[in-house]
């Protein structure tokens, strides 16, 4: 590691360097944290004082916001959502105005070039951005409650119960994403909603089996034990011992989840199912330009295609990014 | 220097080794100029406690230091080679060849998918051997650690052995290419009393065969003497005390030698007539600057030159032996013979105090894959206020879960009754009322995972006093500030995150807890077994002062004779989910007693020496799912009478007051054959 600060060394740190687990000394289970410069704080009792007081969370977020591939996704995201918030104001042009000769190439008046109906391409990706940068977020945090709910009971409470929602995610899983999405959309309607809906219920399952197995690893610690012994009810001991305790992986799984869900949303709007002309969703210009491509015009495509590409890279950098920091600590 | 052997001829030598790991970029010293040297056929312990350096000191002779572990001065040398220099090629050769290690964990240092058998003869090709010589090899090599049945053995998996079995083919293992070094670290550490015992007898015969060298890592003083003819005392990094084992033990020459001997509970001493002695303050962190003595924080001799001169190596004795590093060796007897800090002011529980706790006819049978487990068998207990009572036993002997069905987490089978303050109270805790909850506690064996992590101490109290007292808010806080002074803990505390604090301030917390409530009983599983000596006895007082004060009722389960001997009024001895004697303690450590008793009190490797007599038991705890006929433990038992003992099981009868053991030998005959040496196996 490159940063040499002054934070004081846990022990832990020593005995979980990767890899090399089995030749490790073992120090102790014991692990504690102190200051060597504050041996006033050593009292009698064989015990001792902290000194730091920095949180494991502010370390992890530090060491998080340090990685370059965090940058550079949360860079990335954040040019998006500015022109999902902002749309039309900052365009250019008129997203849906039209105002040029169809199907110009990229040119210095219109960088992206024009569709079919002589709109600005660069505007259009632009404010194209809103559907997207709404909807994903969104089915993937629905789908990470609904998983960790799900996958909560089963973990806690195992048995039957865990048998026969193991058996139904197992069941959901079995099924082609998109051709339920699919199903689903046209079912339904094809409002936001609905696509928010089917995106989320396709995740959960998905987000129930990750969350069951770190739950596993929880609800046979003493302290769950020592919840029941005061009497505390299940929900409590679900959601307020286990859940801050499994974060880690759930984190991890709502940034893994948006980038799925970028990509779900463009495929569900490519397909159809999704916002309907003259909507500037970038799964839809995709689906609108790609008949002509073999004419030549690339840019009707290729912007669109790229501006999903670039979100659903930056959303993985940054889950990334994420994932090795928690995971290593 | 005082070394005994010349570093040429000896089997291991350091010098002046020093090791640090880098953390974050930093490299901090965790061996801060180790010297030891150990002679062929030499067995030479470290002892400390953990954190202090012995482990590494292992590794880093047969140079297997973690990736940021390295050796930044000072030479290991074996049989006079320089481990430091070696190229990759050539300490693989020398790991084949010179030295071995066998670890804590046998399970972990073998294959789990491979058979025994391959295994161990791919010990022998990997030295040269034929397919052939090598199987022979195997064979040849599983009779030397003593197992009866070697070709049976060498065709099962891991997982399809027990500990004591799997070390013994691990030691097989390490010894097939008669290394100069063996390195023993924690060998017995995760292994029963009993079993420990025969692992250790068979170290001990094969040193004699192989003439191999031993370097022993023990956190168990008792292990160390019983094995080892020399002993170096290691404390942040640095060995403080050196020479023959017995001497440093019977005359520790060192503080913190000192410190550590009089943490232990010894010489049979009872919570009743002292307080244990506690090293105070903790070991230095790795990296810590210590320019001077390593000892100096937590030294009570520590004086003007300990802080700015490094102590010399003193020698003790004239032969050249022993050596102390201290400045004040003619001082130590101030502190051998100082009386501990804490004064005691437990009173023995008394024969008329009313019964807490009463277990009538309790048993528990688990179901697994079809097949019904009894863990308890009929289990009776009687508890009274202020009272505690030890449980021993080995694993499955069914403590663990004599105390979940006491708490009522395991449901007990219907036909049994746990009664509590004369009225029964429901099996299962969720159908118990918050009077009995808070009447009832525990502390649990692995603070790690006692404490929510993610919970601040002060969260885990008030959850705590709010749900098992009803009272909410201010007064809450109030009564957690309180708990938290008298468990001595400082507000400071309060505020921190579980992982923040040391293994002792955690139990502490763990403690508090259990007392949020004013409990009338607190069953404690194994609470100190996790936590080095010096730890133990500030937790073991710190029981025995809150048991005096509060009059609650212990149930401490524990597999340390020593500690149970401390801290019970009664024992009872459990052995396949039965018990199989309960006495008051000294009539249970006078004997006479059940021969399980008796087995499991000489299978412990006392500090103070071997006991007198030594009972070995044969073969492995039966499987609960199948127990054996009449007596359980009369496949095991040294004084099994045939044709009585294995067609019923005797009832569990008093033999004198208070004092019961299920037993076909008539006590007297017991009395007899145990006070005879002549007549143990």
């Amino acid at each position: 590691m490159s940063d040499t600060d002054d934070v004081v060394p846990h022990r832990e740190e020593i005995i979980s360097t990767p890899g090399i687990d089995m030749m490790v000394p073992t120090v102790s289970t014991t692990t504690m944290i102190t200051s060597p410069t504050t041996p006033a704080e050593i009292e009698l009792s064989g015990a001792v004082q902290v000194s730091e007081r920095q949180q494991a969370r502010r370390e992890n977020w530090r060491l998080i916001r340090r990685r370059p591939a965090f940058i550079i996704g949360t860079l990335i995201v954040l040019v998006w959502t500015v022109c999902a918030i902002f749309g039309d104001k900052i365009t250019p042009h008129s997203p849906l105005d039209y105002r040029a000769g169809t199907h110009l190439s990229p040119r210095a008046t219109f960088p992206f070039g024009t569709d079919e109906q002589g709109r600005d391409v660069l505007s259009r990706v632009m404010a194209g951005a809103r559907d997207v940068i709404k909807v994903a977020p969104l089915a993937a945090l629905l789908g990470v409650l609904f998983g960790v709910i799900v996958g909560m009971v089963m973990g806690y409470f195992g048995g039957w119960l865990d048998n026969t929602l193991s058996r139904i995610v197992e069941a959901f899983l079995a099924l082609p994403v998109l051709l339920v999405a699919l199903l689903a959309v046209t079912t339904l309607g094809s409002s936001t909603s609905v696509v928010i809906g089917v995106v989320a219920a396709l995740f959960t399952p998905v987000v129930a089996r990750t969350v069951r197995s770190a739950v596993l690893a929880e609800r046979d610690l003493d302290y769950v034990t020592s919840a029941k012994l005061r009497g505390e009810s299940s929900i409590f001991v679900m959601f307020r011992e286990i859940l801050p305790n499994v974060s880690g992986p759930i984190i991890v799984e709502l940034t893994v989840r948006v980038g799925y869900a970028v990509f779900t949303v463009a495929t569900l709007a490519f397909l159809g199912a999704g916002p309907q002309a003259p909507s500037p969703d970038w799964g839809l210009q995709v689906s609108d330009g790609f008949r002509v491509i073999s004419a030549g015009i690339w840019w009707t495509t290729l912007f669109p295609a790229a501006a999903i590409a670039s979100l659903v890279i930056a959303v993985n950098l940054i889950a990334d990014s994420v994932q090795s920091v928690l995971e290593a600590s | 220097m005082t070394t005994p052997v010349a570093t040429t001829t000896a089997a291991l030598a350091v010098q002046d080794l020093e090791v640090a790991y880098t953390v974050r970029g930093i490299d901090r010293a965790v061996l801060r100029g180790v010297s030891f040297s150990i002679a062929p056929g030499e067995a030479y312990g470290l002892v400390g406690e953990s954190g202090c350096g012995k482990s590494t000191t292992a590794y880093a002779a047969v140079r297997y230091l973690p990736r940021n572990g390295k050796i930044v001065s000072g030479r290991v040398l074996v049989a006079g080679e320089d481990v430091t220099g070696m190229s990759t090629r050539e300490l693989q050769h020398f790991r084949a060849t010179e030295a071995s290690m066998v670890y804590q964990d046998p399970a972990q240092a073998m294959n789990p998918s491979v058979k025994i058998g391959r295994q161990l003869v791919e010990c022998f090709t990997l030295l040269g051997q034929s397919k052939t010589d090598a199987a022979a090899s195997a064979l040849e090599a599983l009779h030397r650690v003593r197992i009866a049945d070697p070709t049976r053995v060498m065709d099962r998996y891991p997982f399809q052995l027990s500990g004591g079995m799997q070390q013994r083919v691990v030691i097989a293992m390490a010894l097939a290419c008669d290394p100069k070094l063996l390195v023993l670290d924690e060998p017995t550490t995760g292994l029963d009393a009993t079993v420990e015992a025969e692992v250790l007898d068979l170290v001990r015969t094969l040193r004699e065969e192989t003439n191999a060298a031993v370097l022993l890592i023990a956190h168990n003083l008792g292990i160390i003497r019983s094995l080892c003819d020399r002993v170096g005392v290691m404390y942040a990094g640095r060995i403080v005390e050196e020479g023959p084992s017995h001497q440093v033990f019977d005359d520790p020459q060192h503080p913190y030698t000192v410190g550590l001997l009089r943490s232990l509970p010894r010489h049979g001493v009872r919570k009743t007539e002292r307080a244990l002695a506690t090293i105070p303050g903790i070991l230095p962190l790795i990296g810590t600057d210590l320019p001077t003595c390593v000892f100096l924080d937590r030294c009570p001799l520590a004086d003007e030159t300990c802080r700015t001169v490094v102590p010399p190596v003193a020698p003790v004795g004239d032969d050249g032996l022993r050596f102390t590093r201290c400045h004040h060796p003619d001082r130590i007897h101030e502190l051998v013979e100082a009386e501990p800090d804490v004064p005691i002011g437990m009173l023995a529980a008394s024969d008329g105090n009313p019964e807490v706790l009463e277990l009538t006819h309790v048993s528990k049978t688990f179901r697994q894959r079809n097949v019904n487990v009894p863990a308890l068998v009929d289990v009776d207990l009687q508890l009274a206020e202020g009272e505690t009572l030890g449980i021993v036993g080995e694993s499955g002997s069914g403590k663990s879960t004599l105390a979940k069905t006491i708490l009522g987490i395991e449901s007990a089978d219907s036909g049994g009754a746990v009664a509590l303050d004369g009225h029964t109270v429901p099996p299962n805790t969720t159908a118990r009322s918050t009077d009995d909850k808070r009447a009832m506690q525990m502390v649990f064996q692995n603070p790690d995972s006692a404490l929510n992590r993610s919970w601040s101490v002060r969260r885990i109290l008030m959850r705590s006093v709010e749900k098992l007292t009803g009272v909410k808010g201010d007064a809450a806080n109030a009564r957690v500030e309180a708990l938290a002074a008298h468990l001595r803990l400082t507000p400071r505390h309060l505020d921190l995150k579980p992982r923040q604090l040391s293994g002792g301030l955690k139990q502490r917390v763990a403690i508090a807890r259990a007392f949020a409530g004013d409990p009338r009983i607190v069953v404690c599983d194994e609470p100190t077994s996790a936590l080095d000596v010096s730890v133990q006895a500030a937790i073991l007082n710190l029981l025995a002062d809150l048991q005096s004060e509060e009059r609650t009722s212990y149930v401490f389960i524990t597999h340390d004779m020593g500690v149970v001997r401390y801290l019970a009024d009664r024992i009872a001895v459990m052995y396949l989910g039965r018990i199989q004697e309960v006495g008051p303690t000294d009539e249970v450590f006078h004997g006479p007693n059940h021969p399980y008793t008796e087995a499991l009190l000489s299978a412990i490797p006392s500090v103070d020496g071997e006991p007198s007599k030594r009972i070995r038991l044969q073969g492995e705890i039966p499987s609960p799912a199948n127990p054996p006929s009449g007596c359980v433990f009369h496949p095991r038992c040294p004084r099994v009478i045939k044709g009585v003992c294995d067609v019923s099981e005797p009832p569990l009868a008093e033999v004198s007051p208070g004092h019961a053991m299920r037993c076909h030998i008539p006590i007297d005959e017991l009395r007899r054959l145990q006070q005879d040496p002549s007549t143990t196996a």
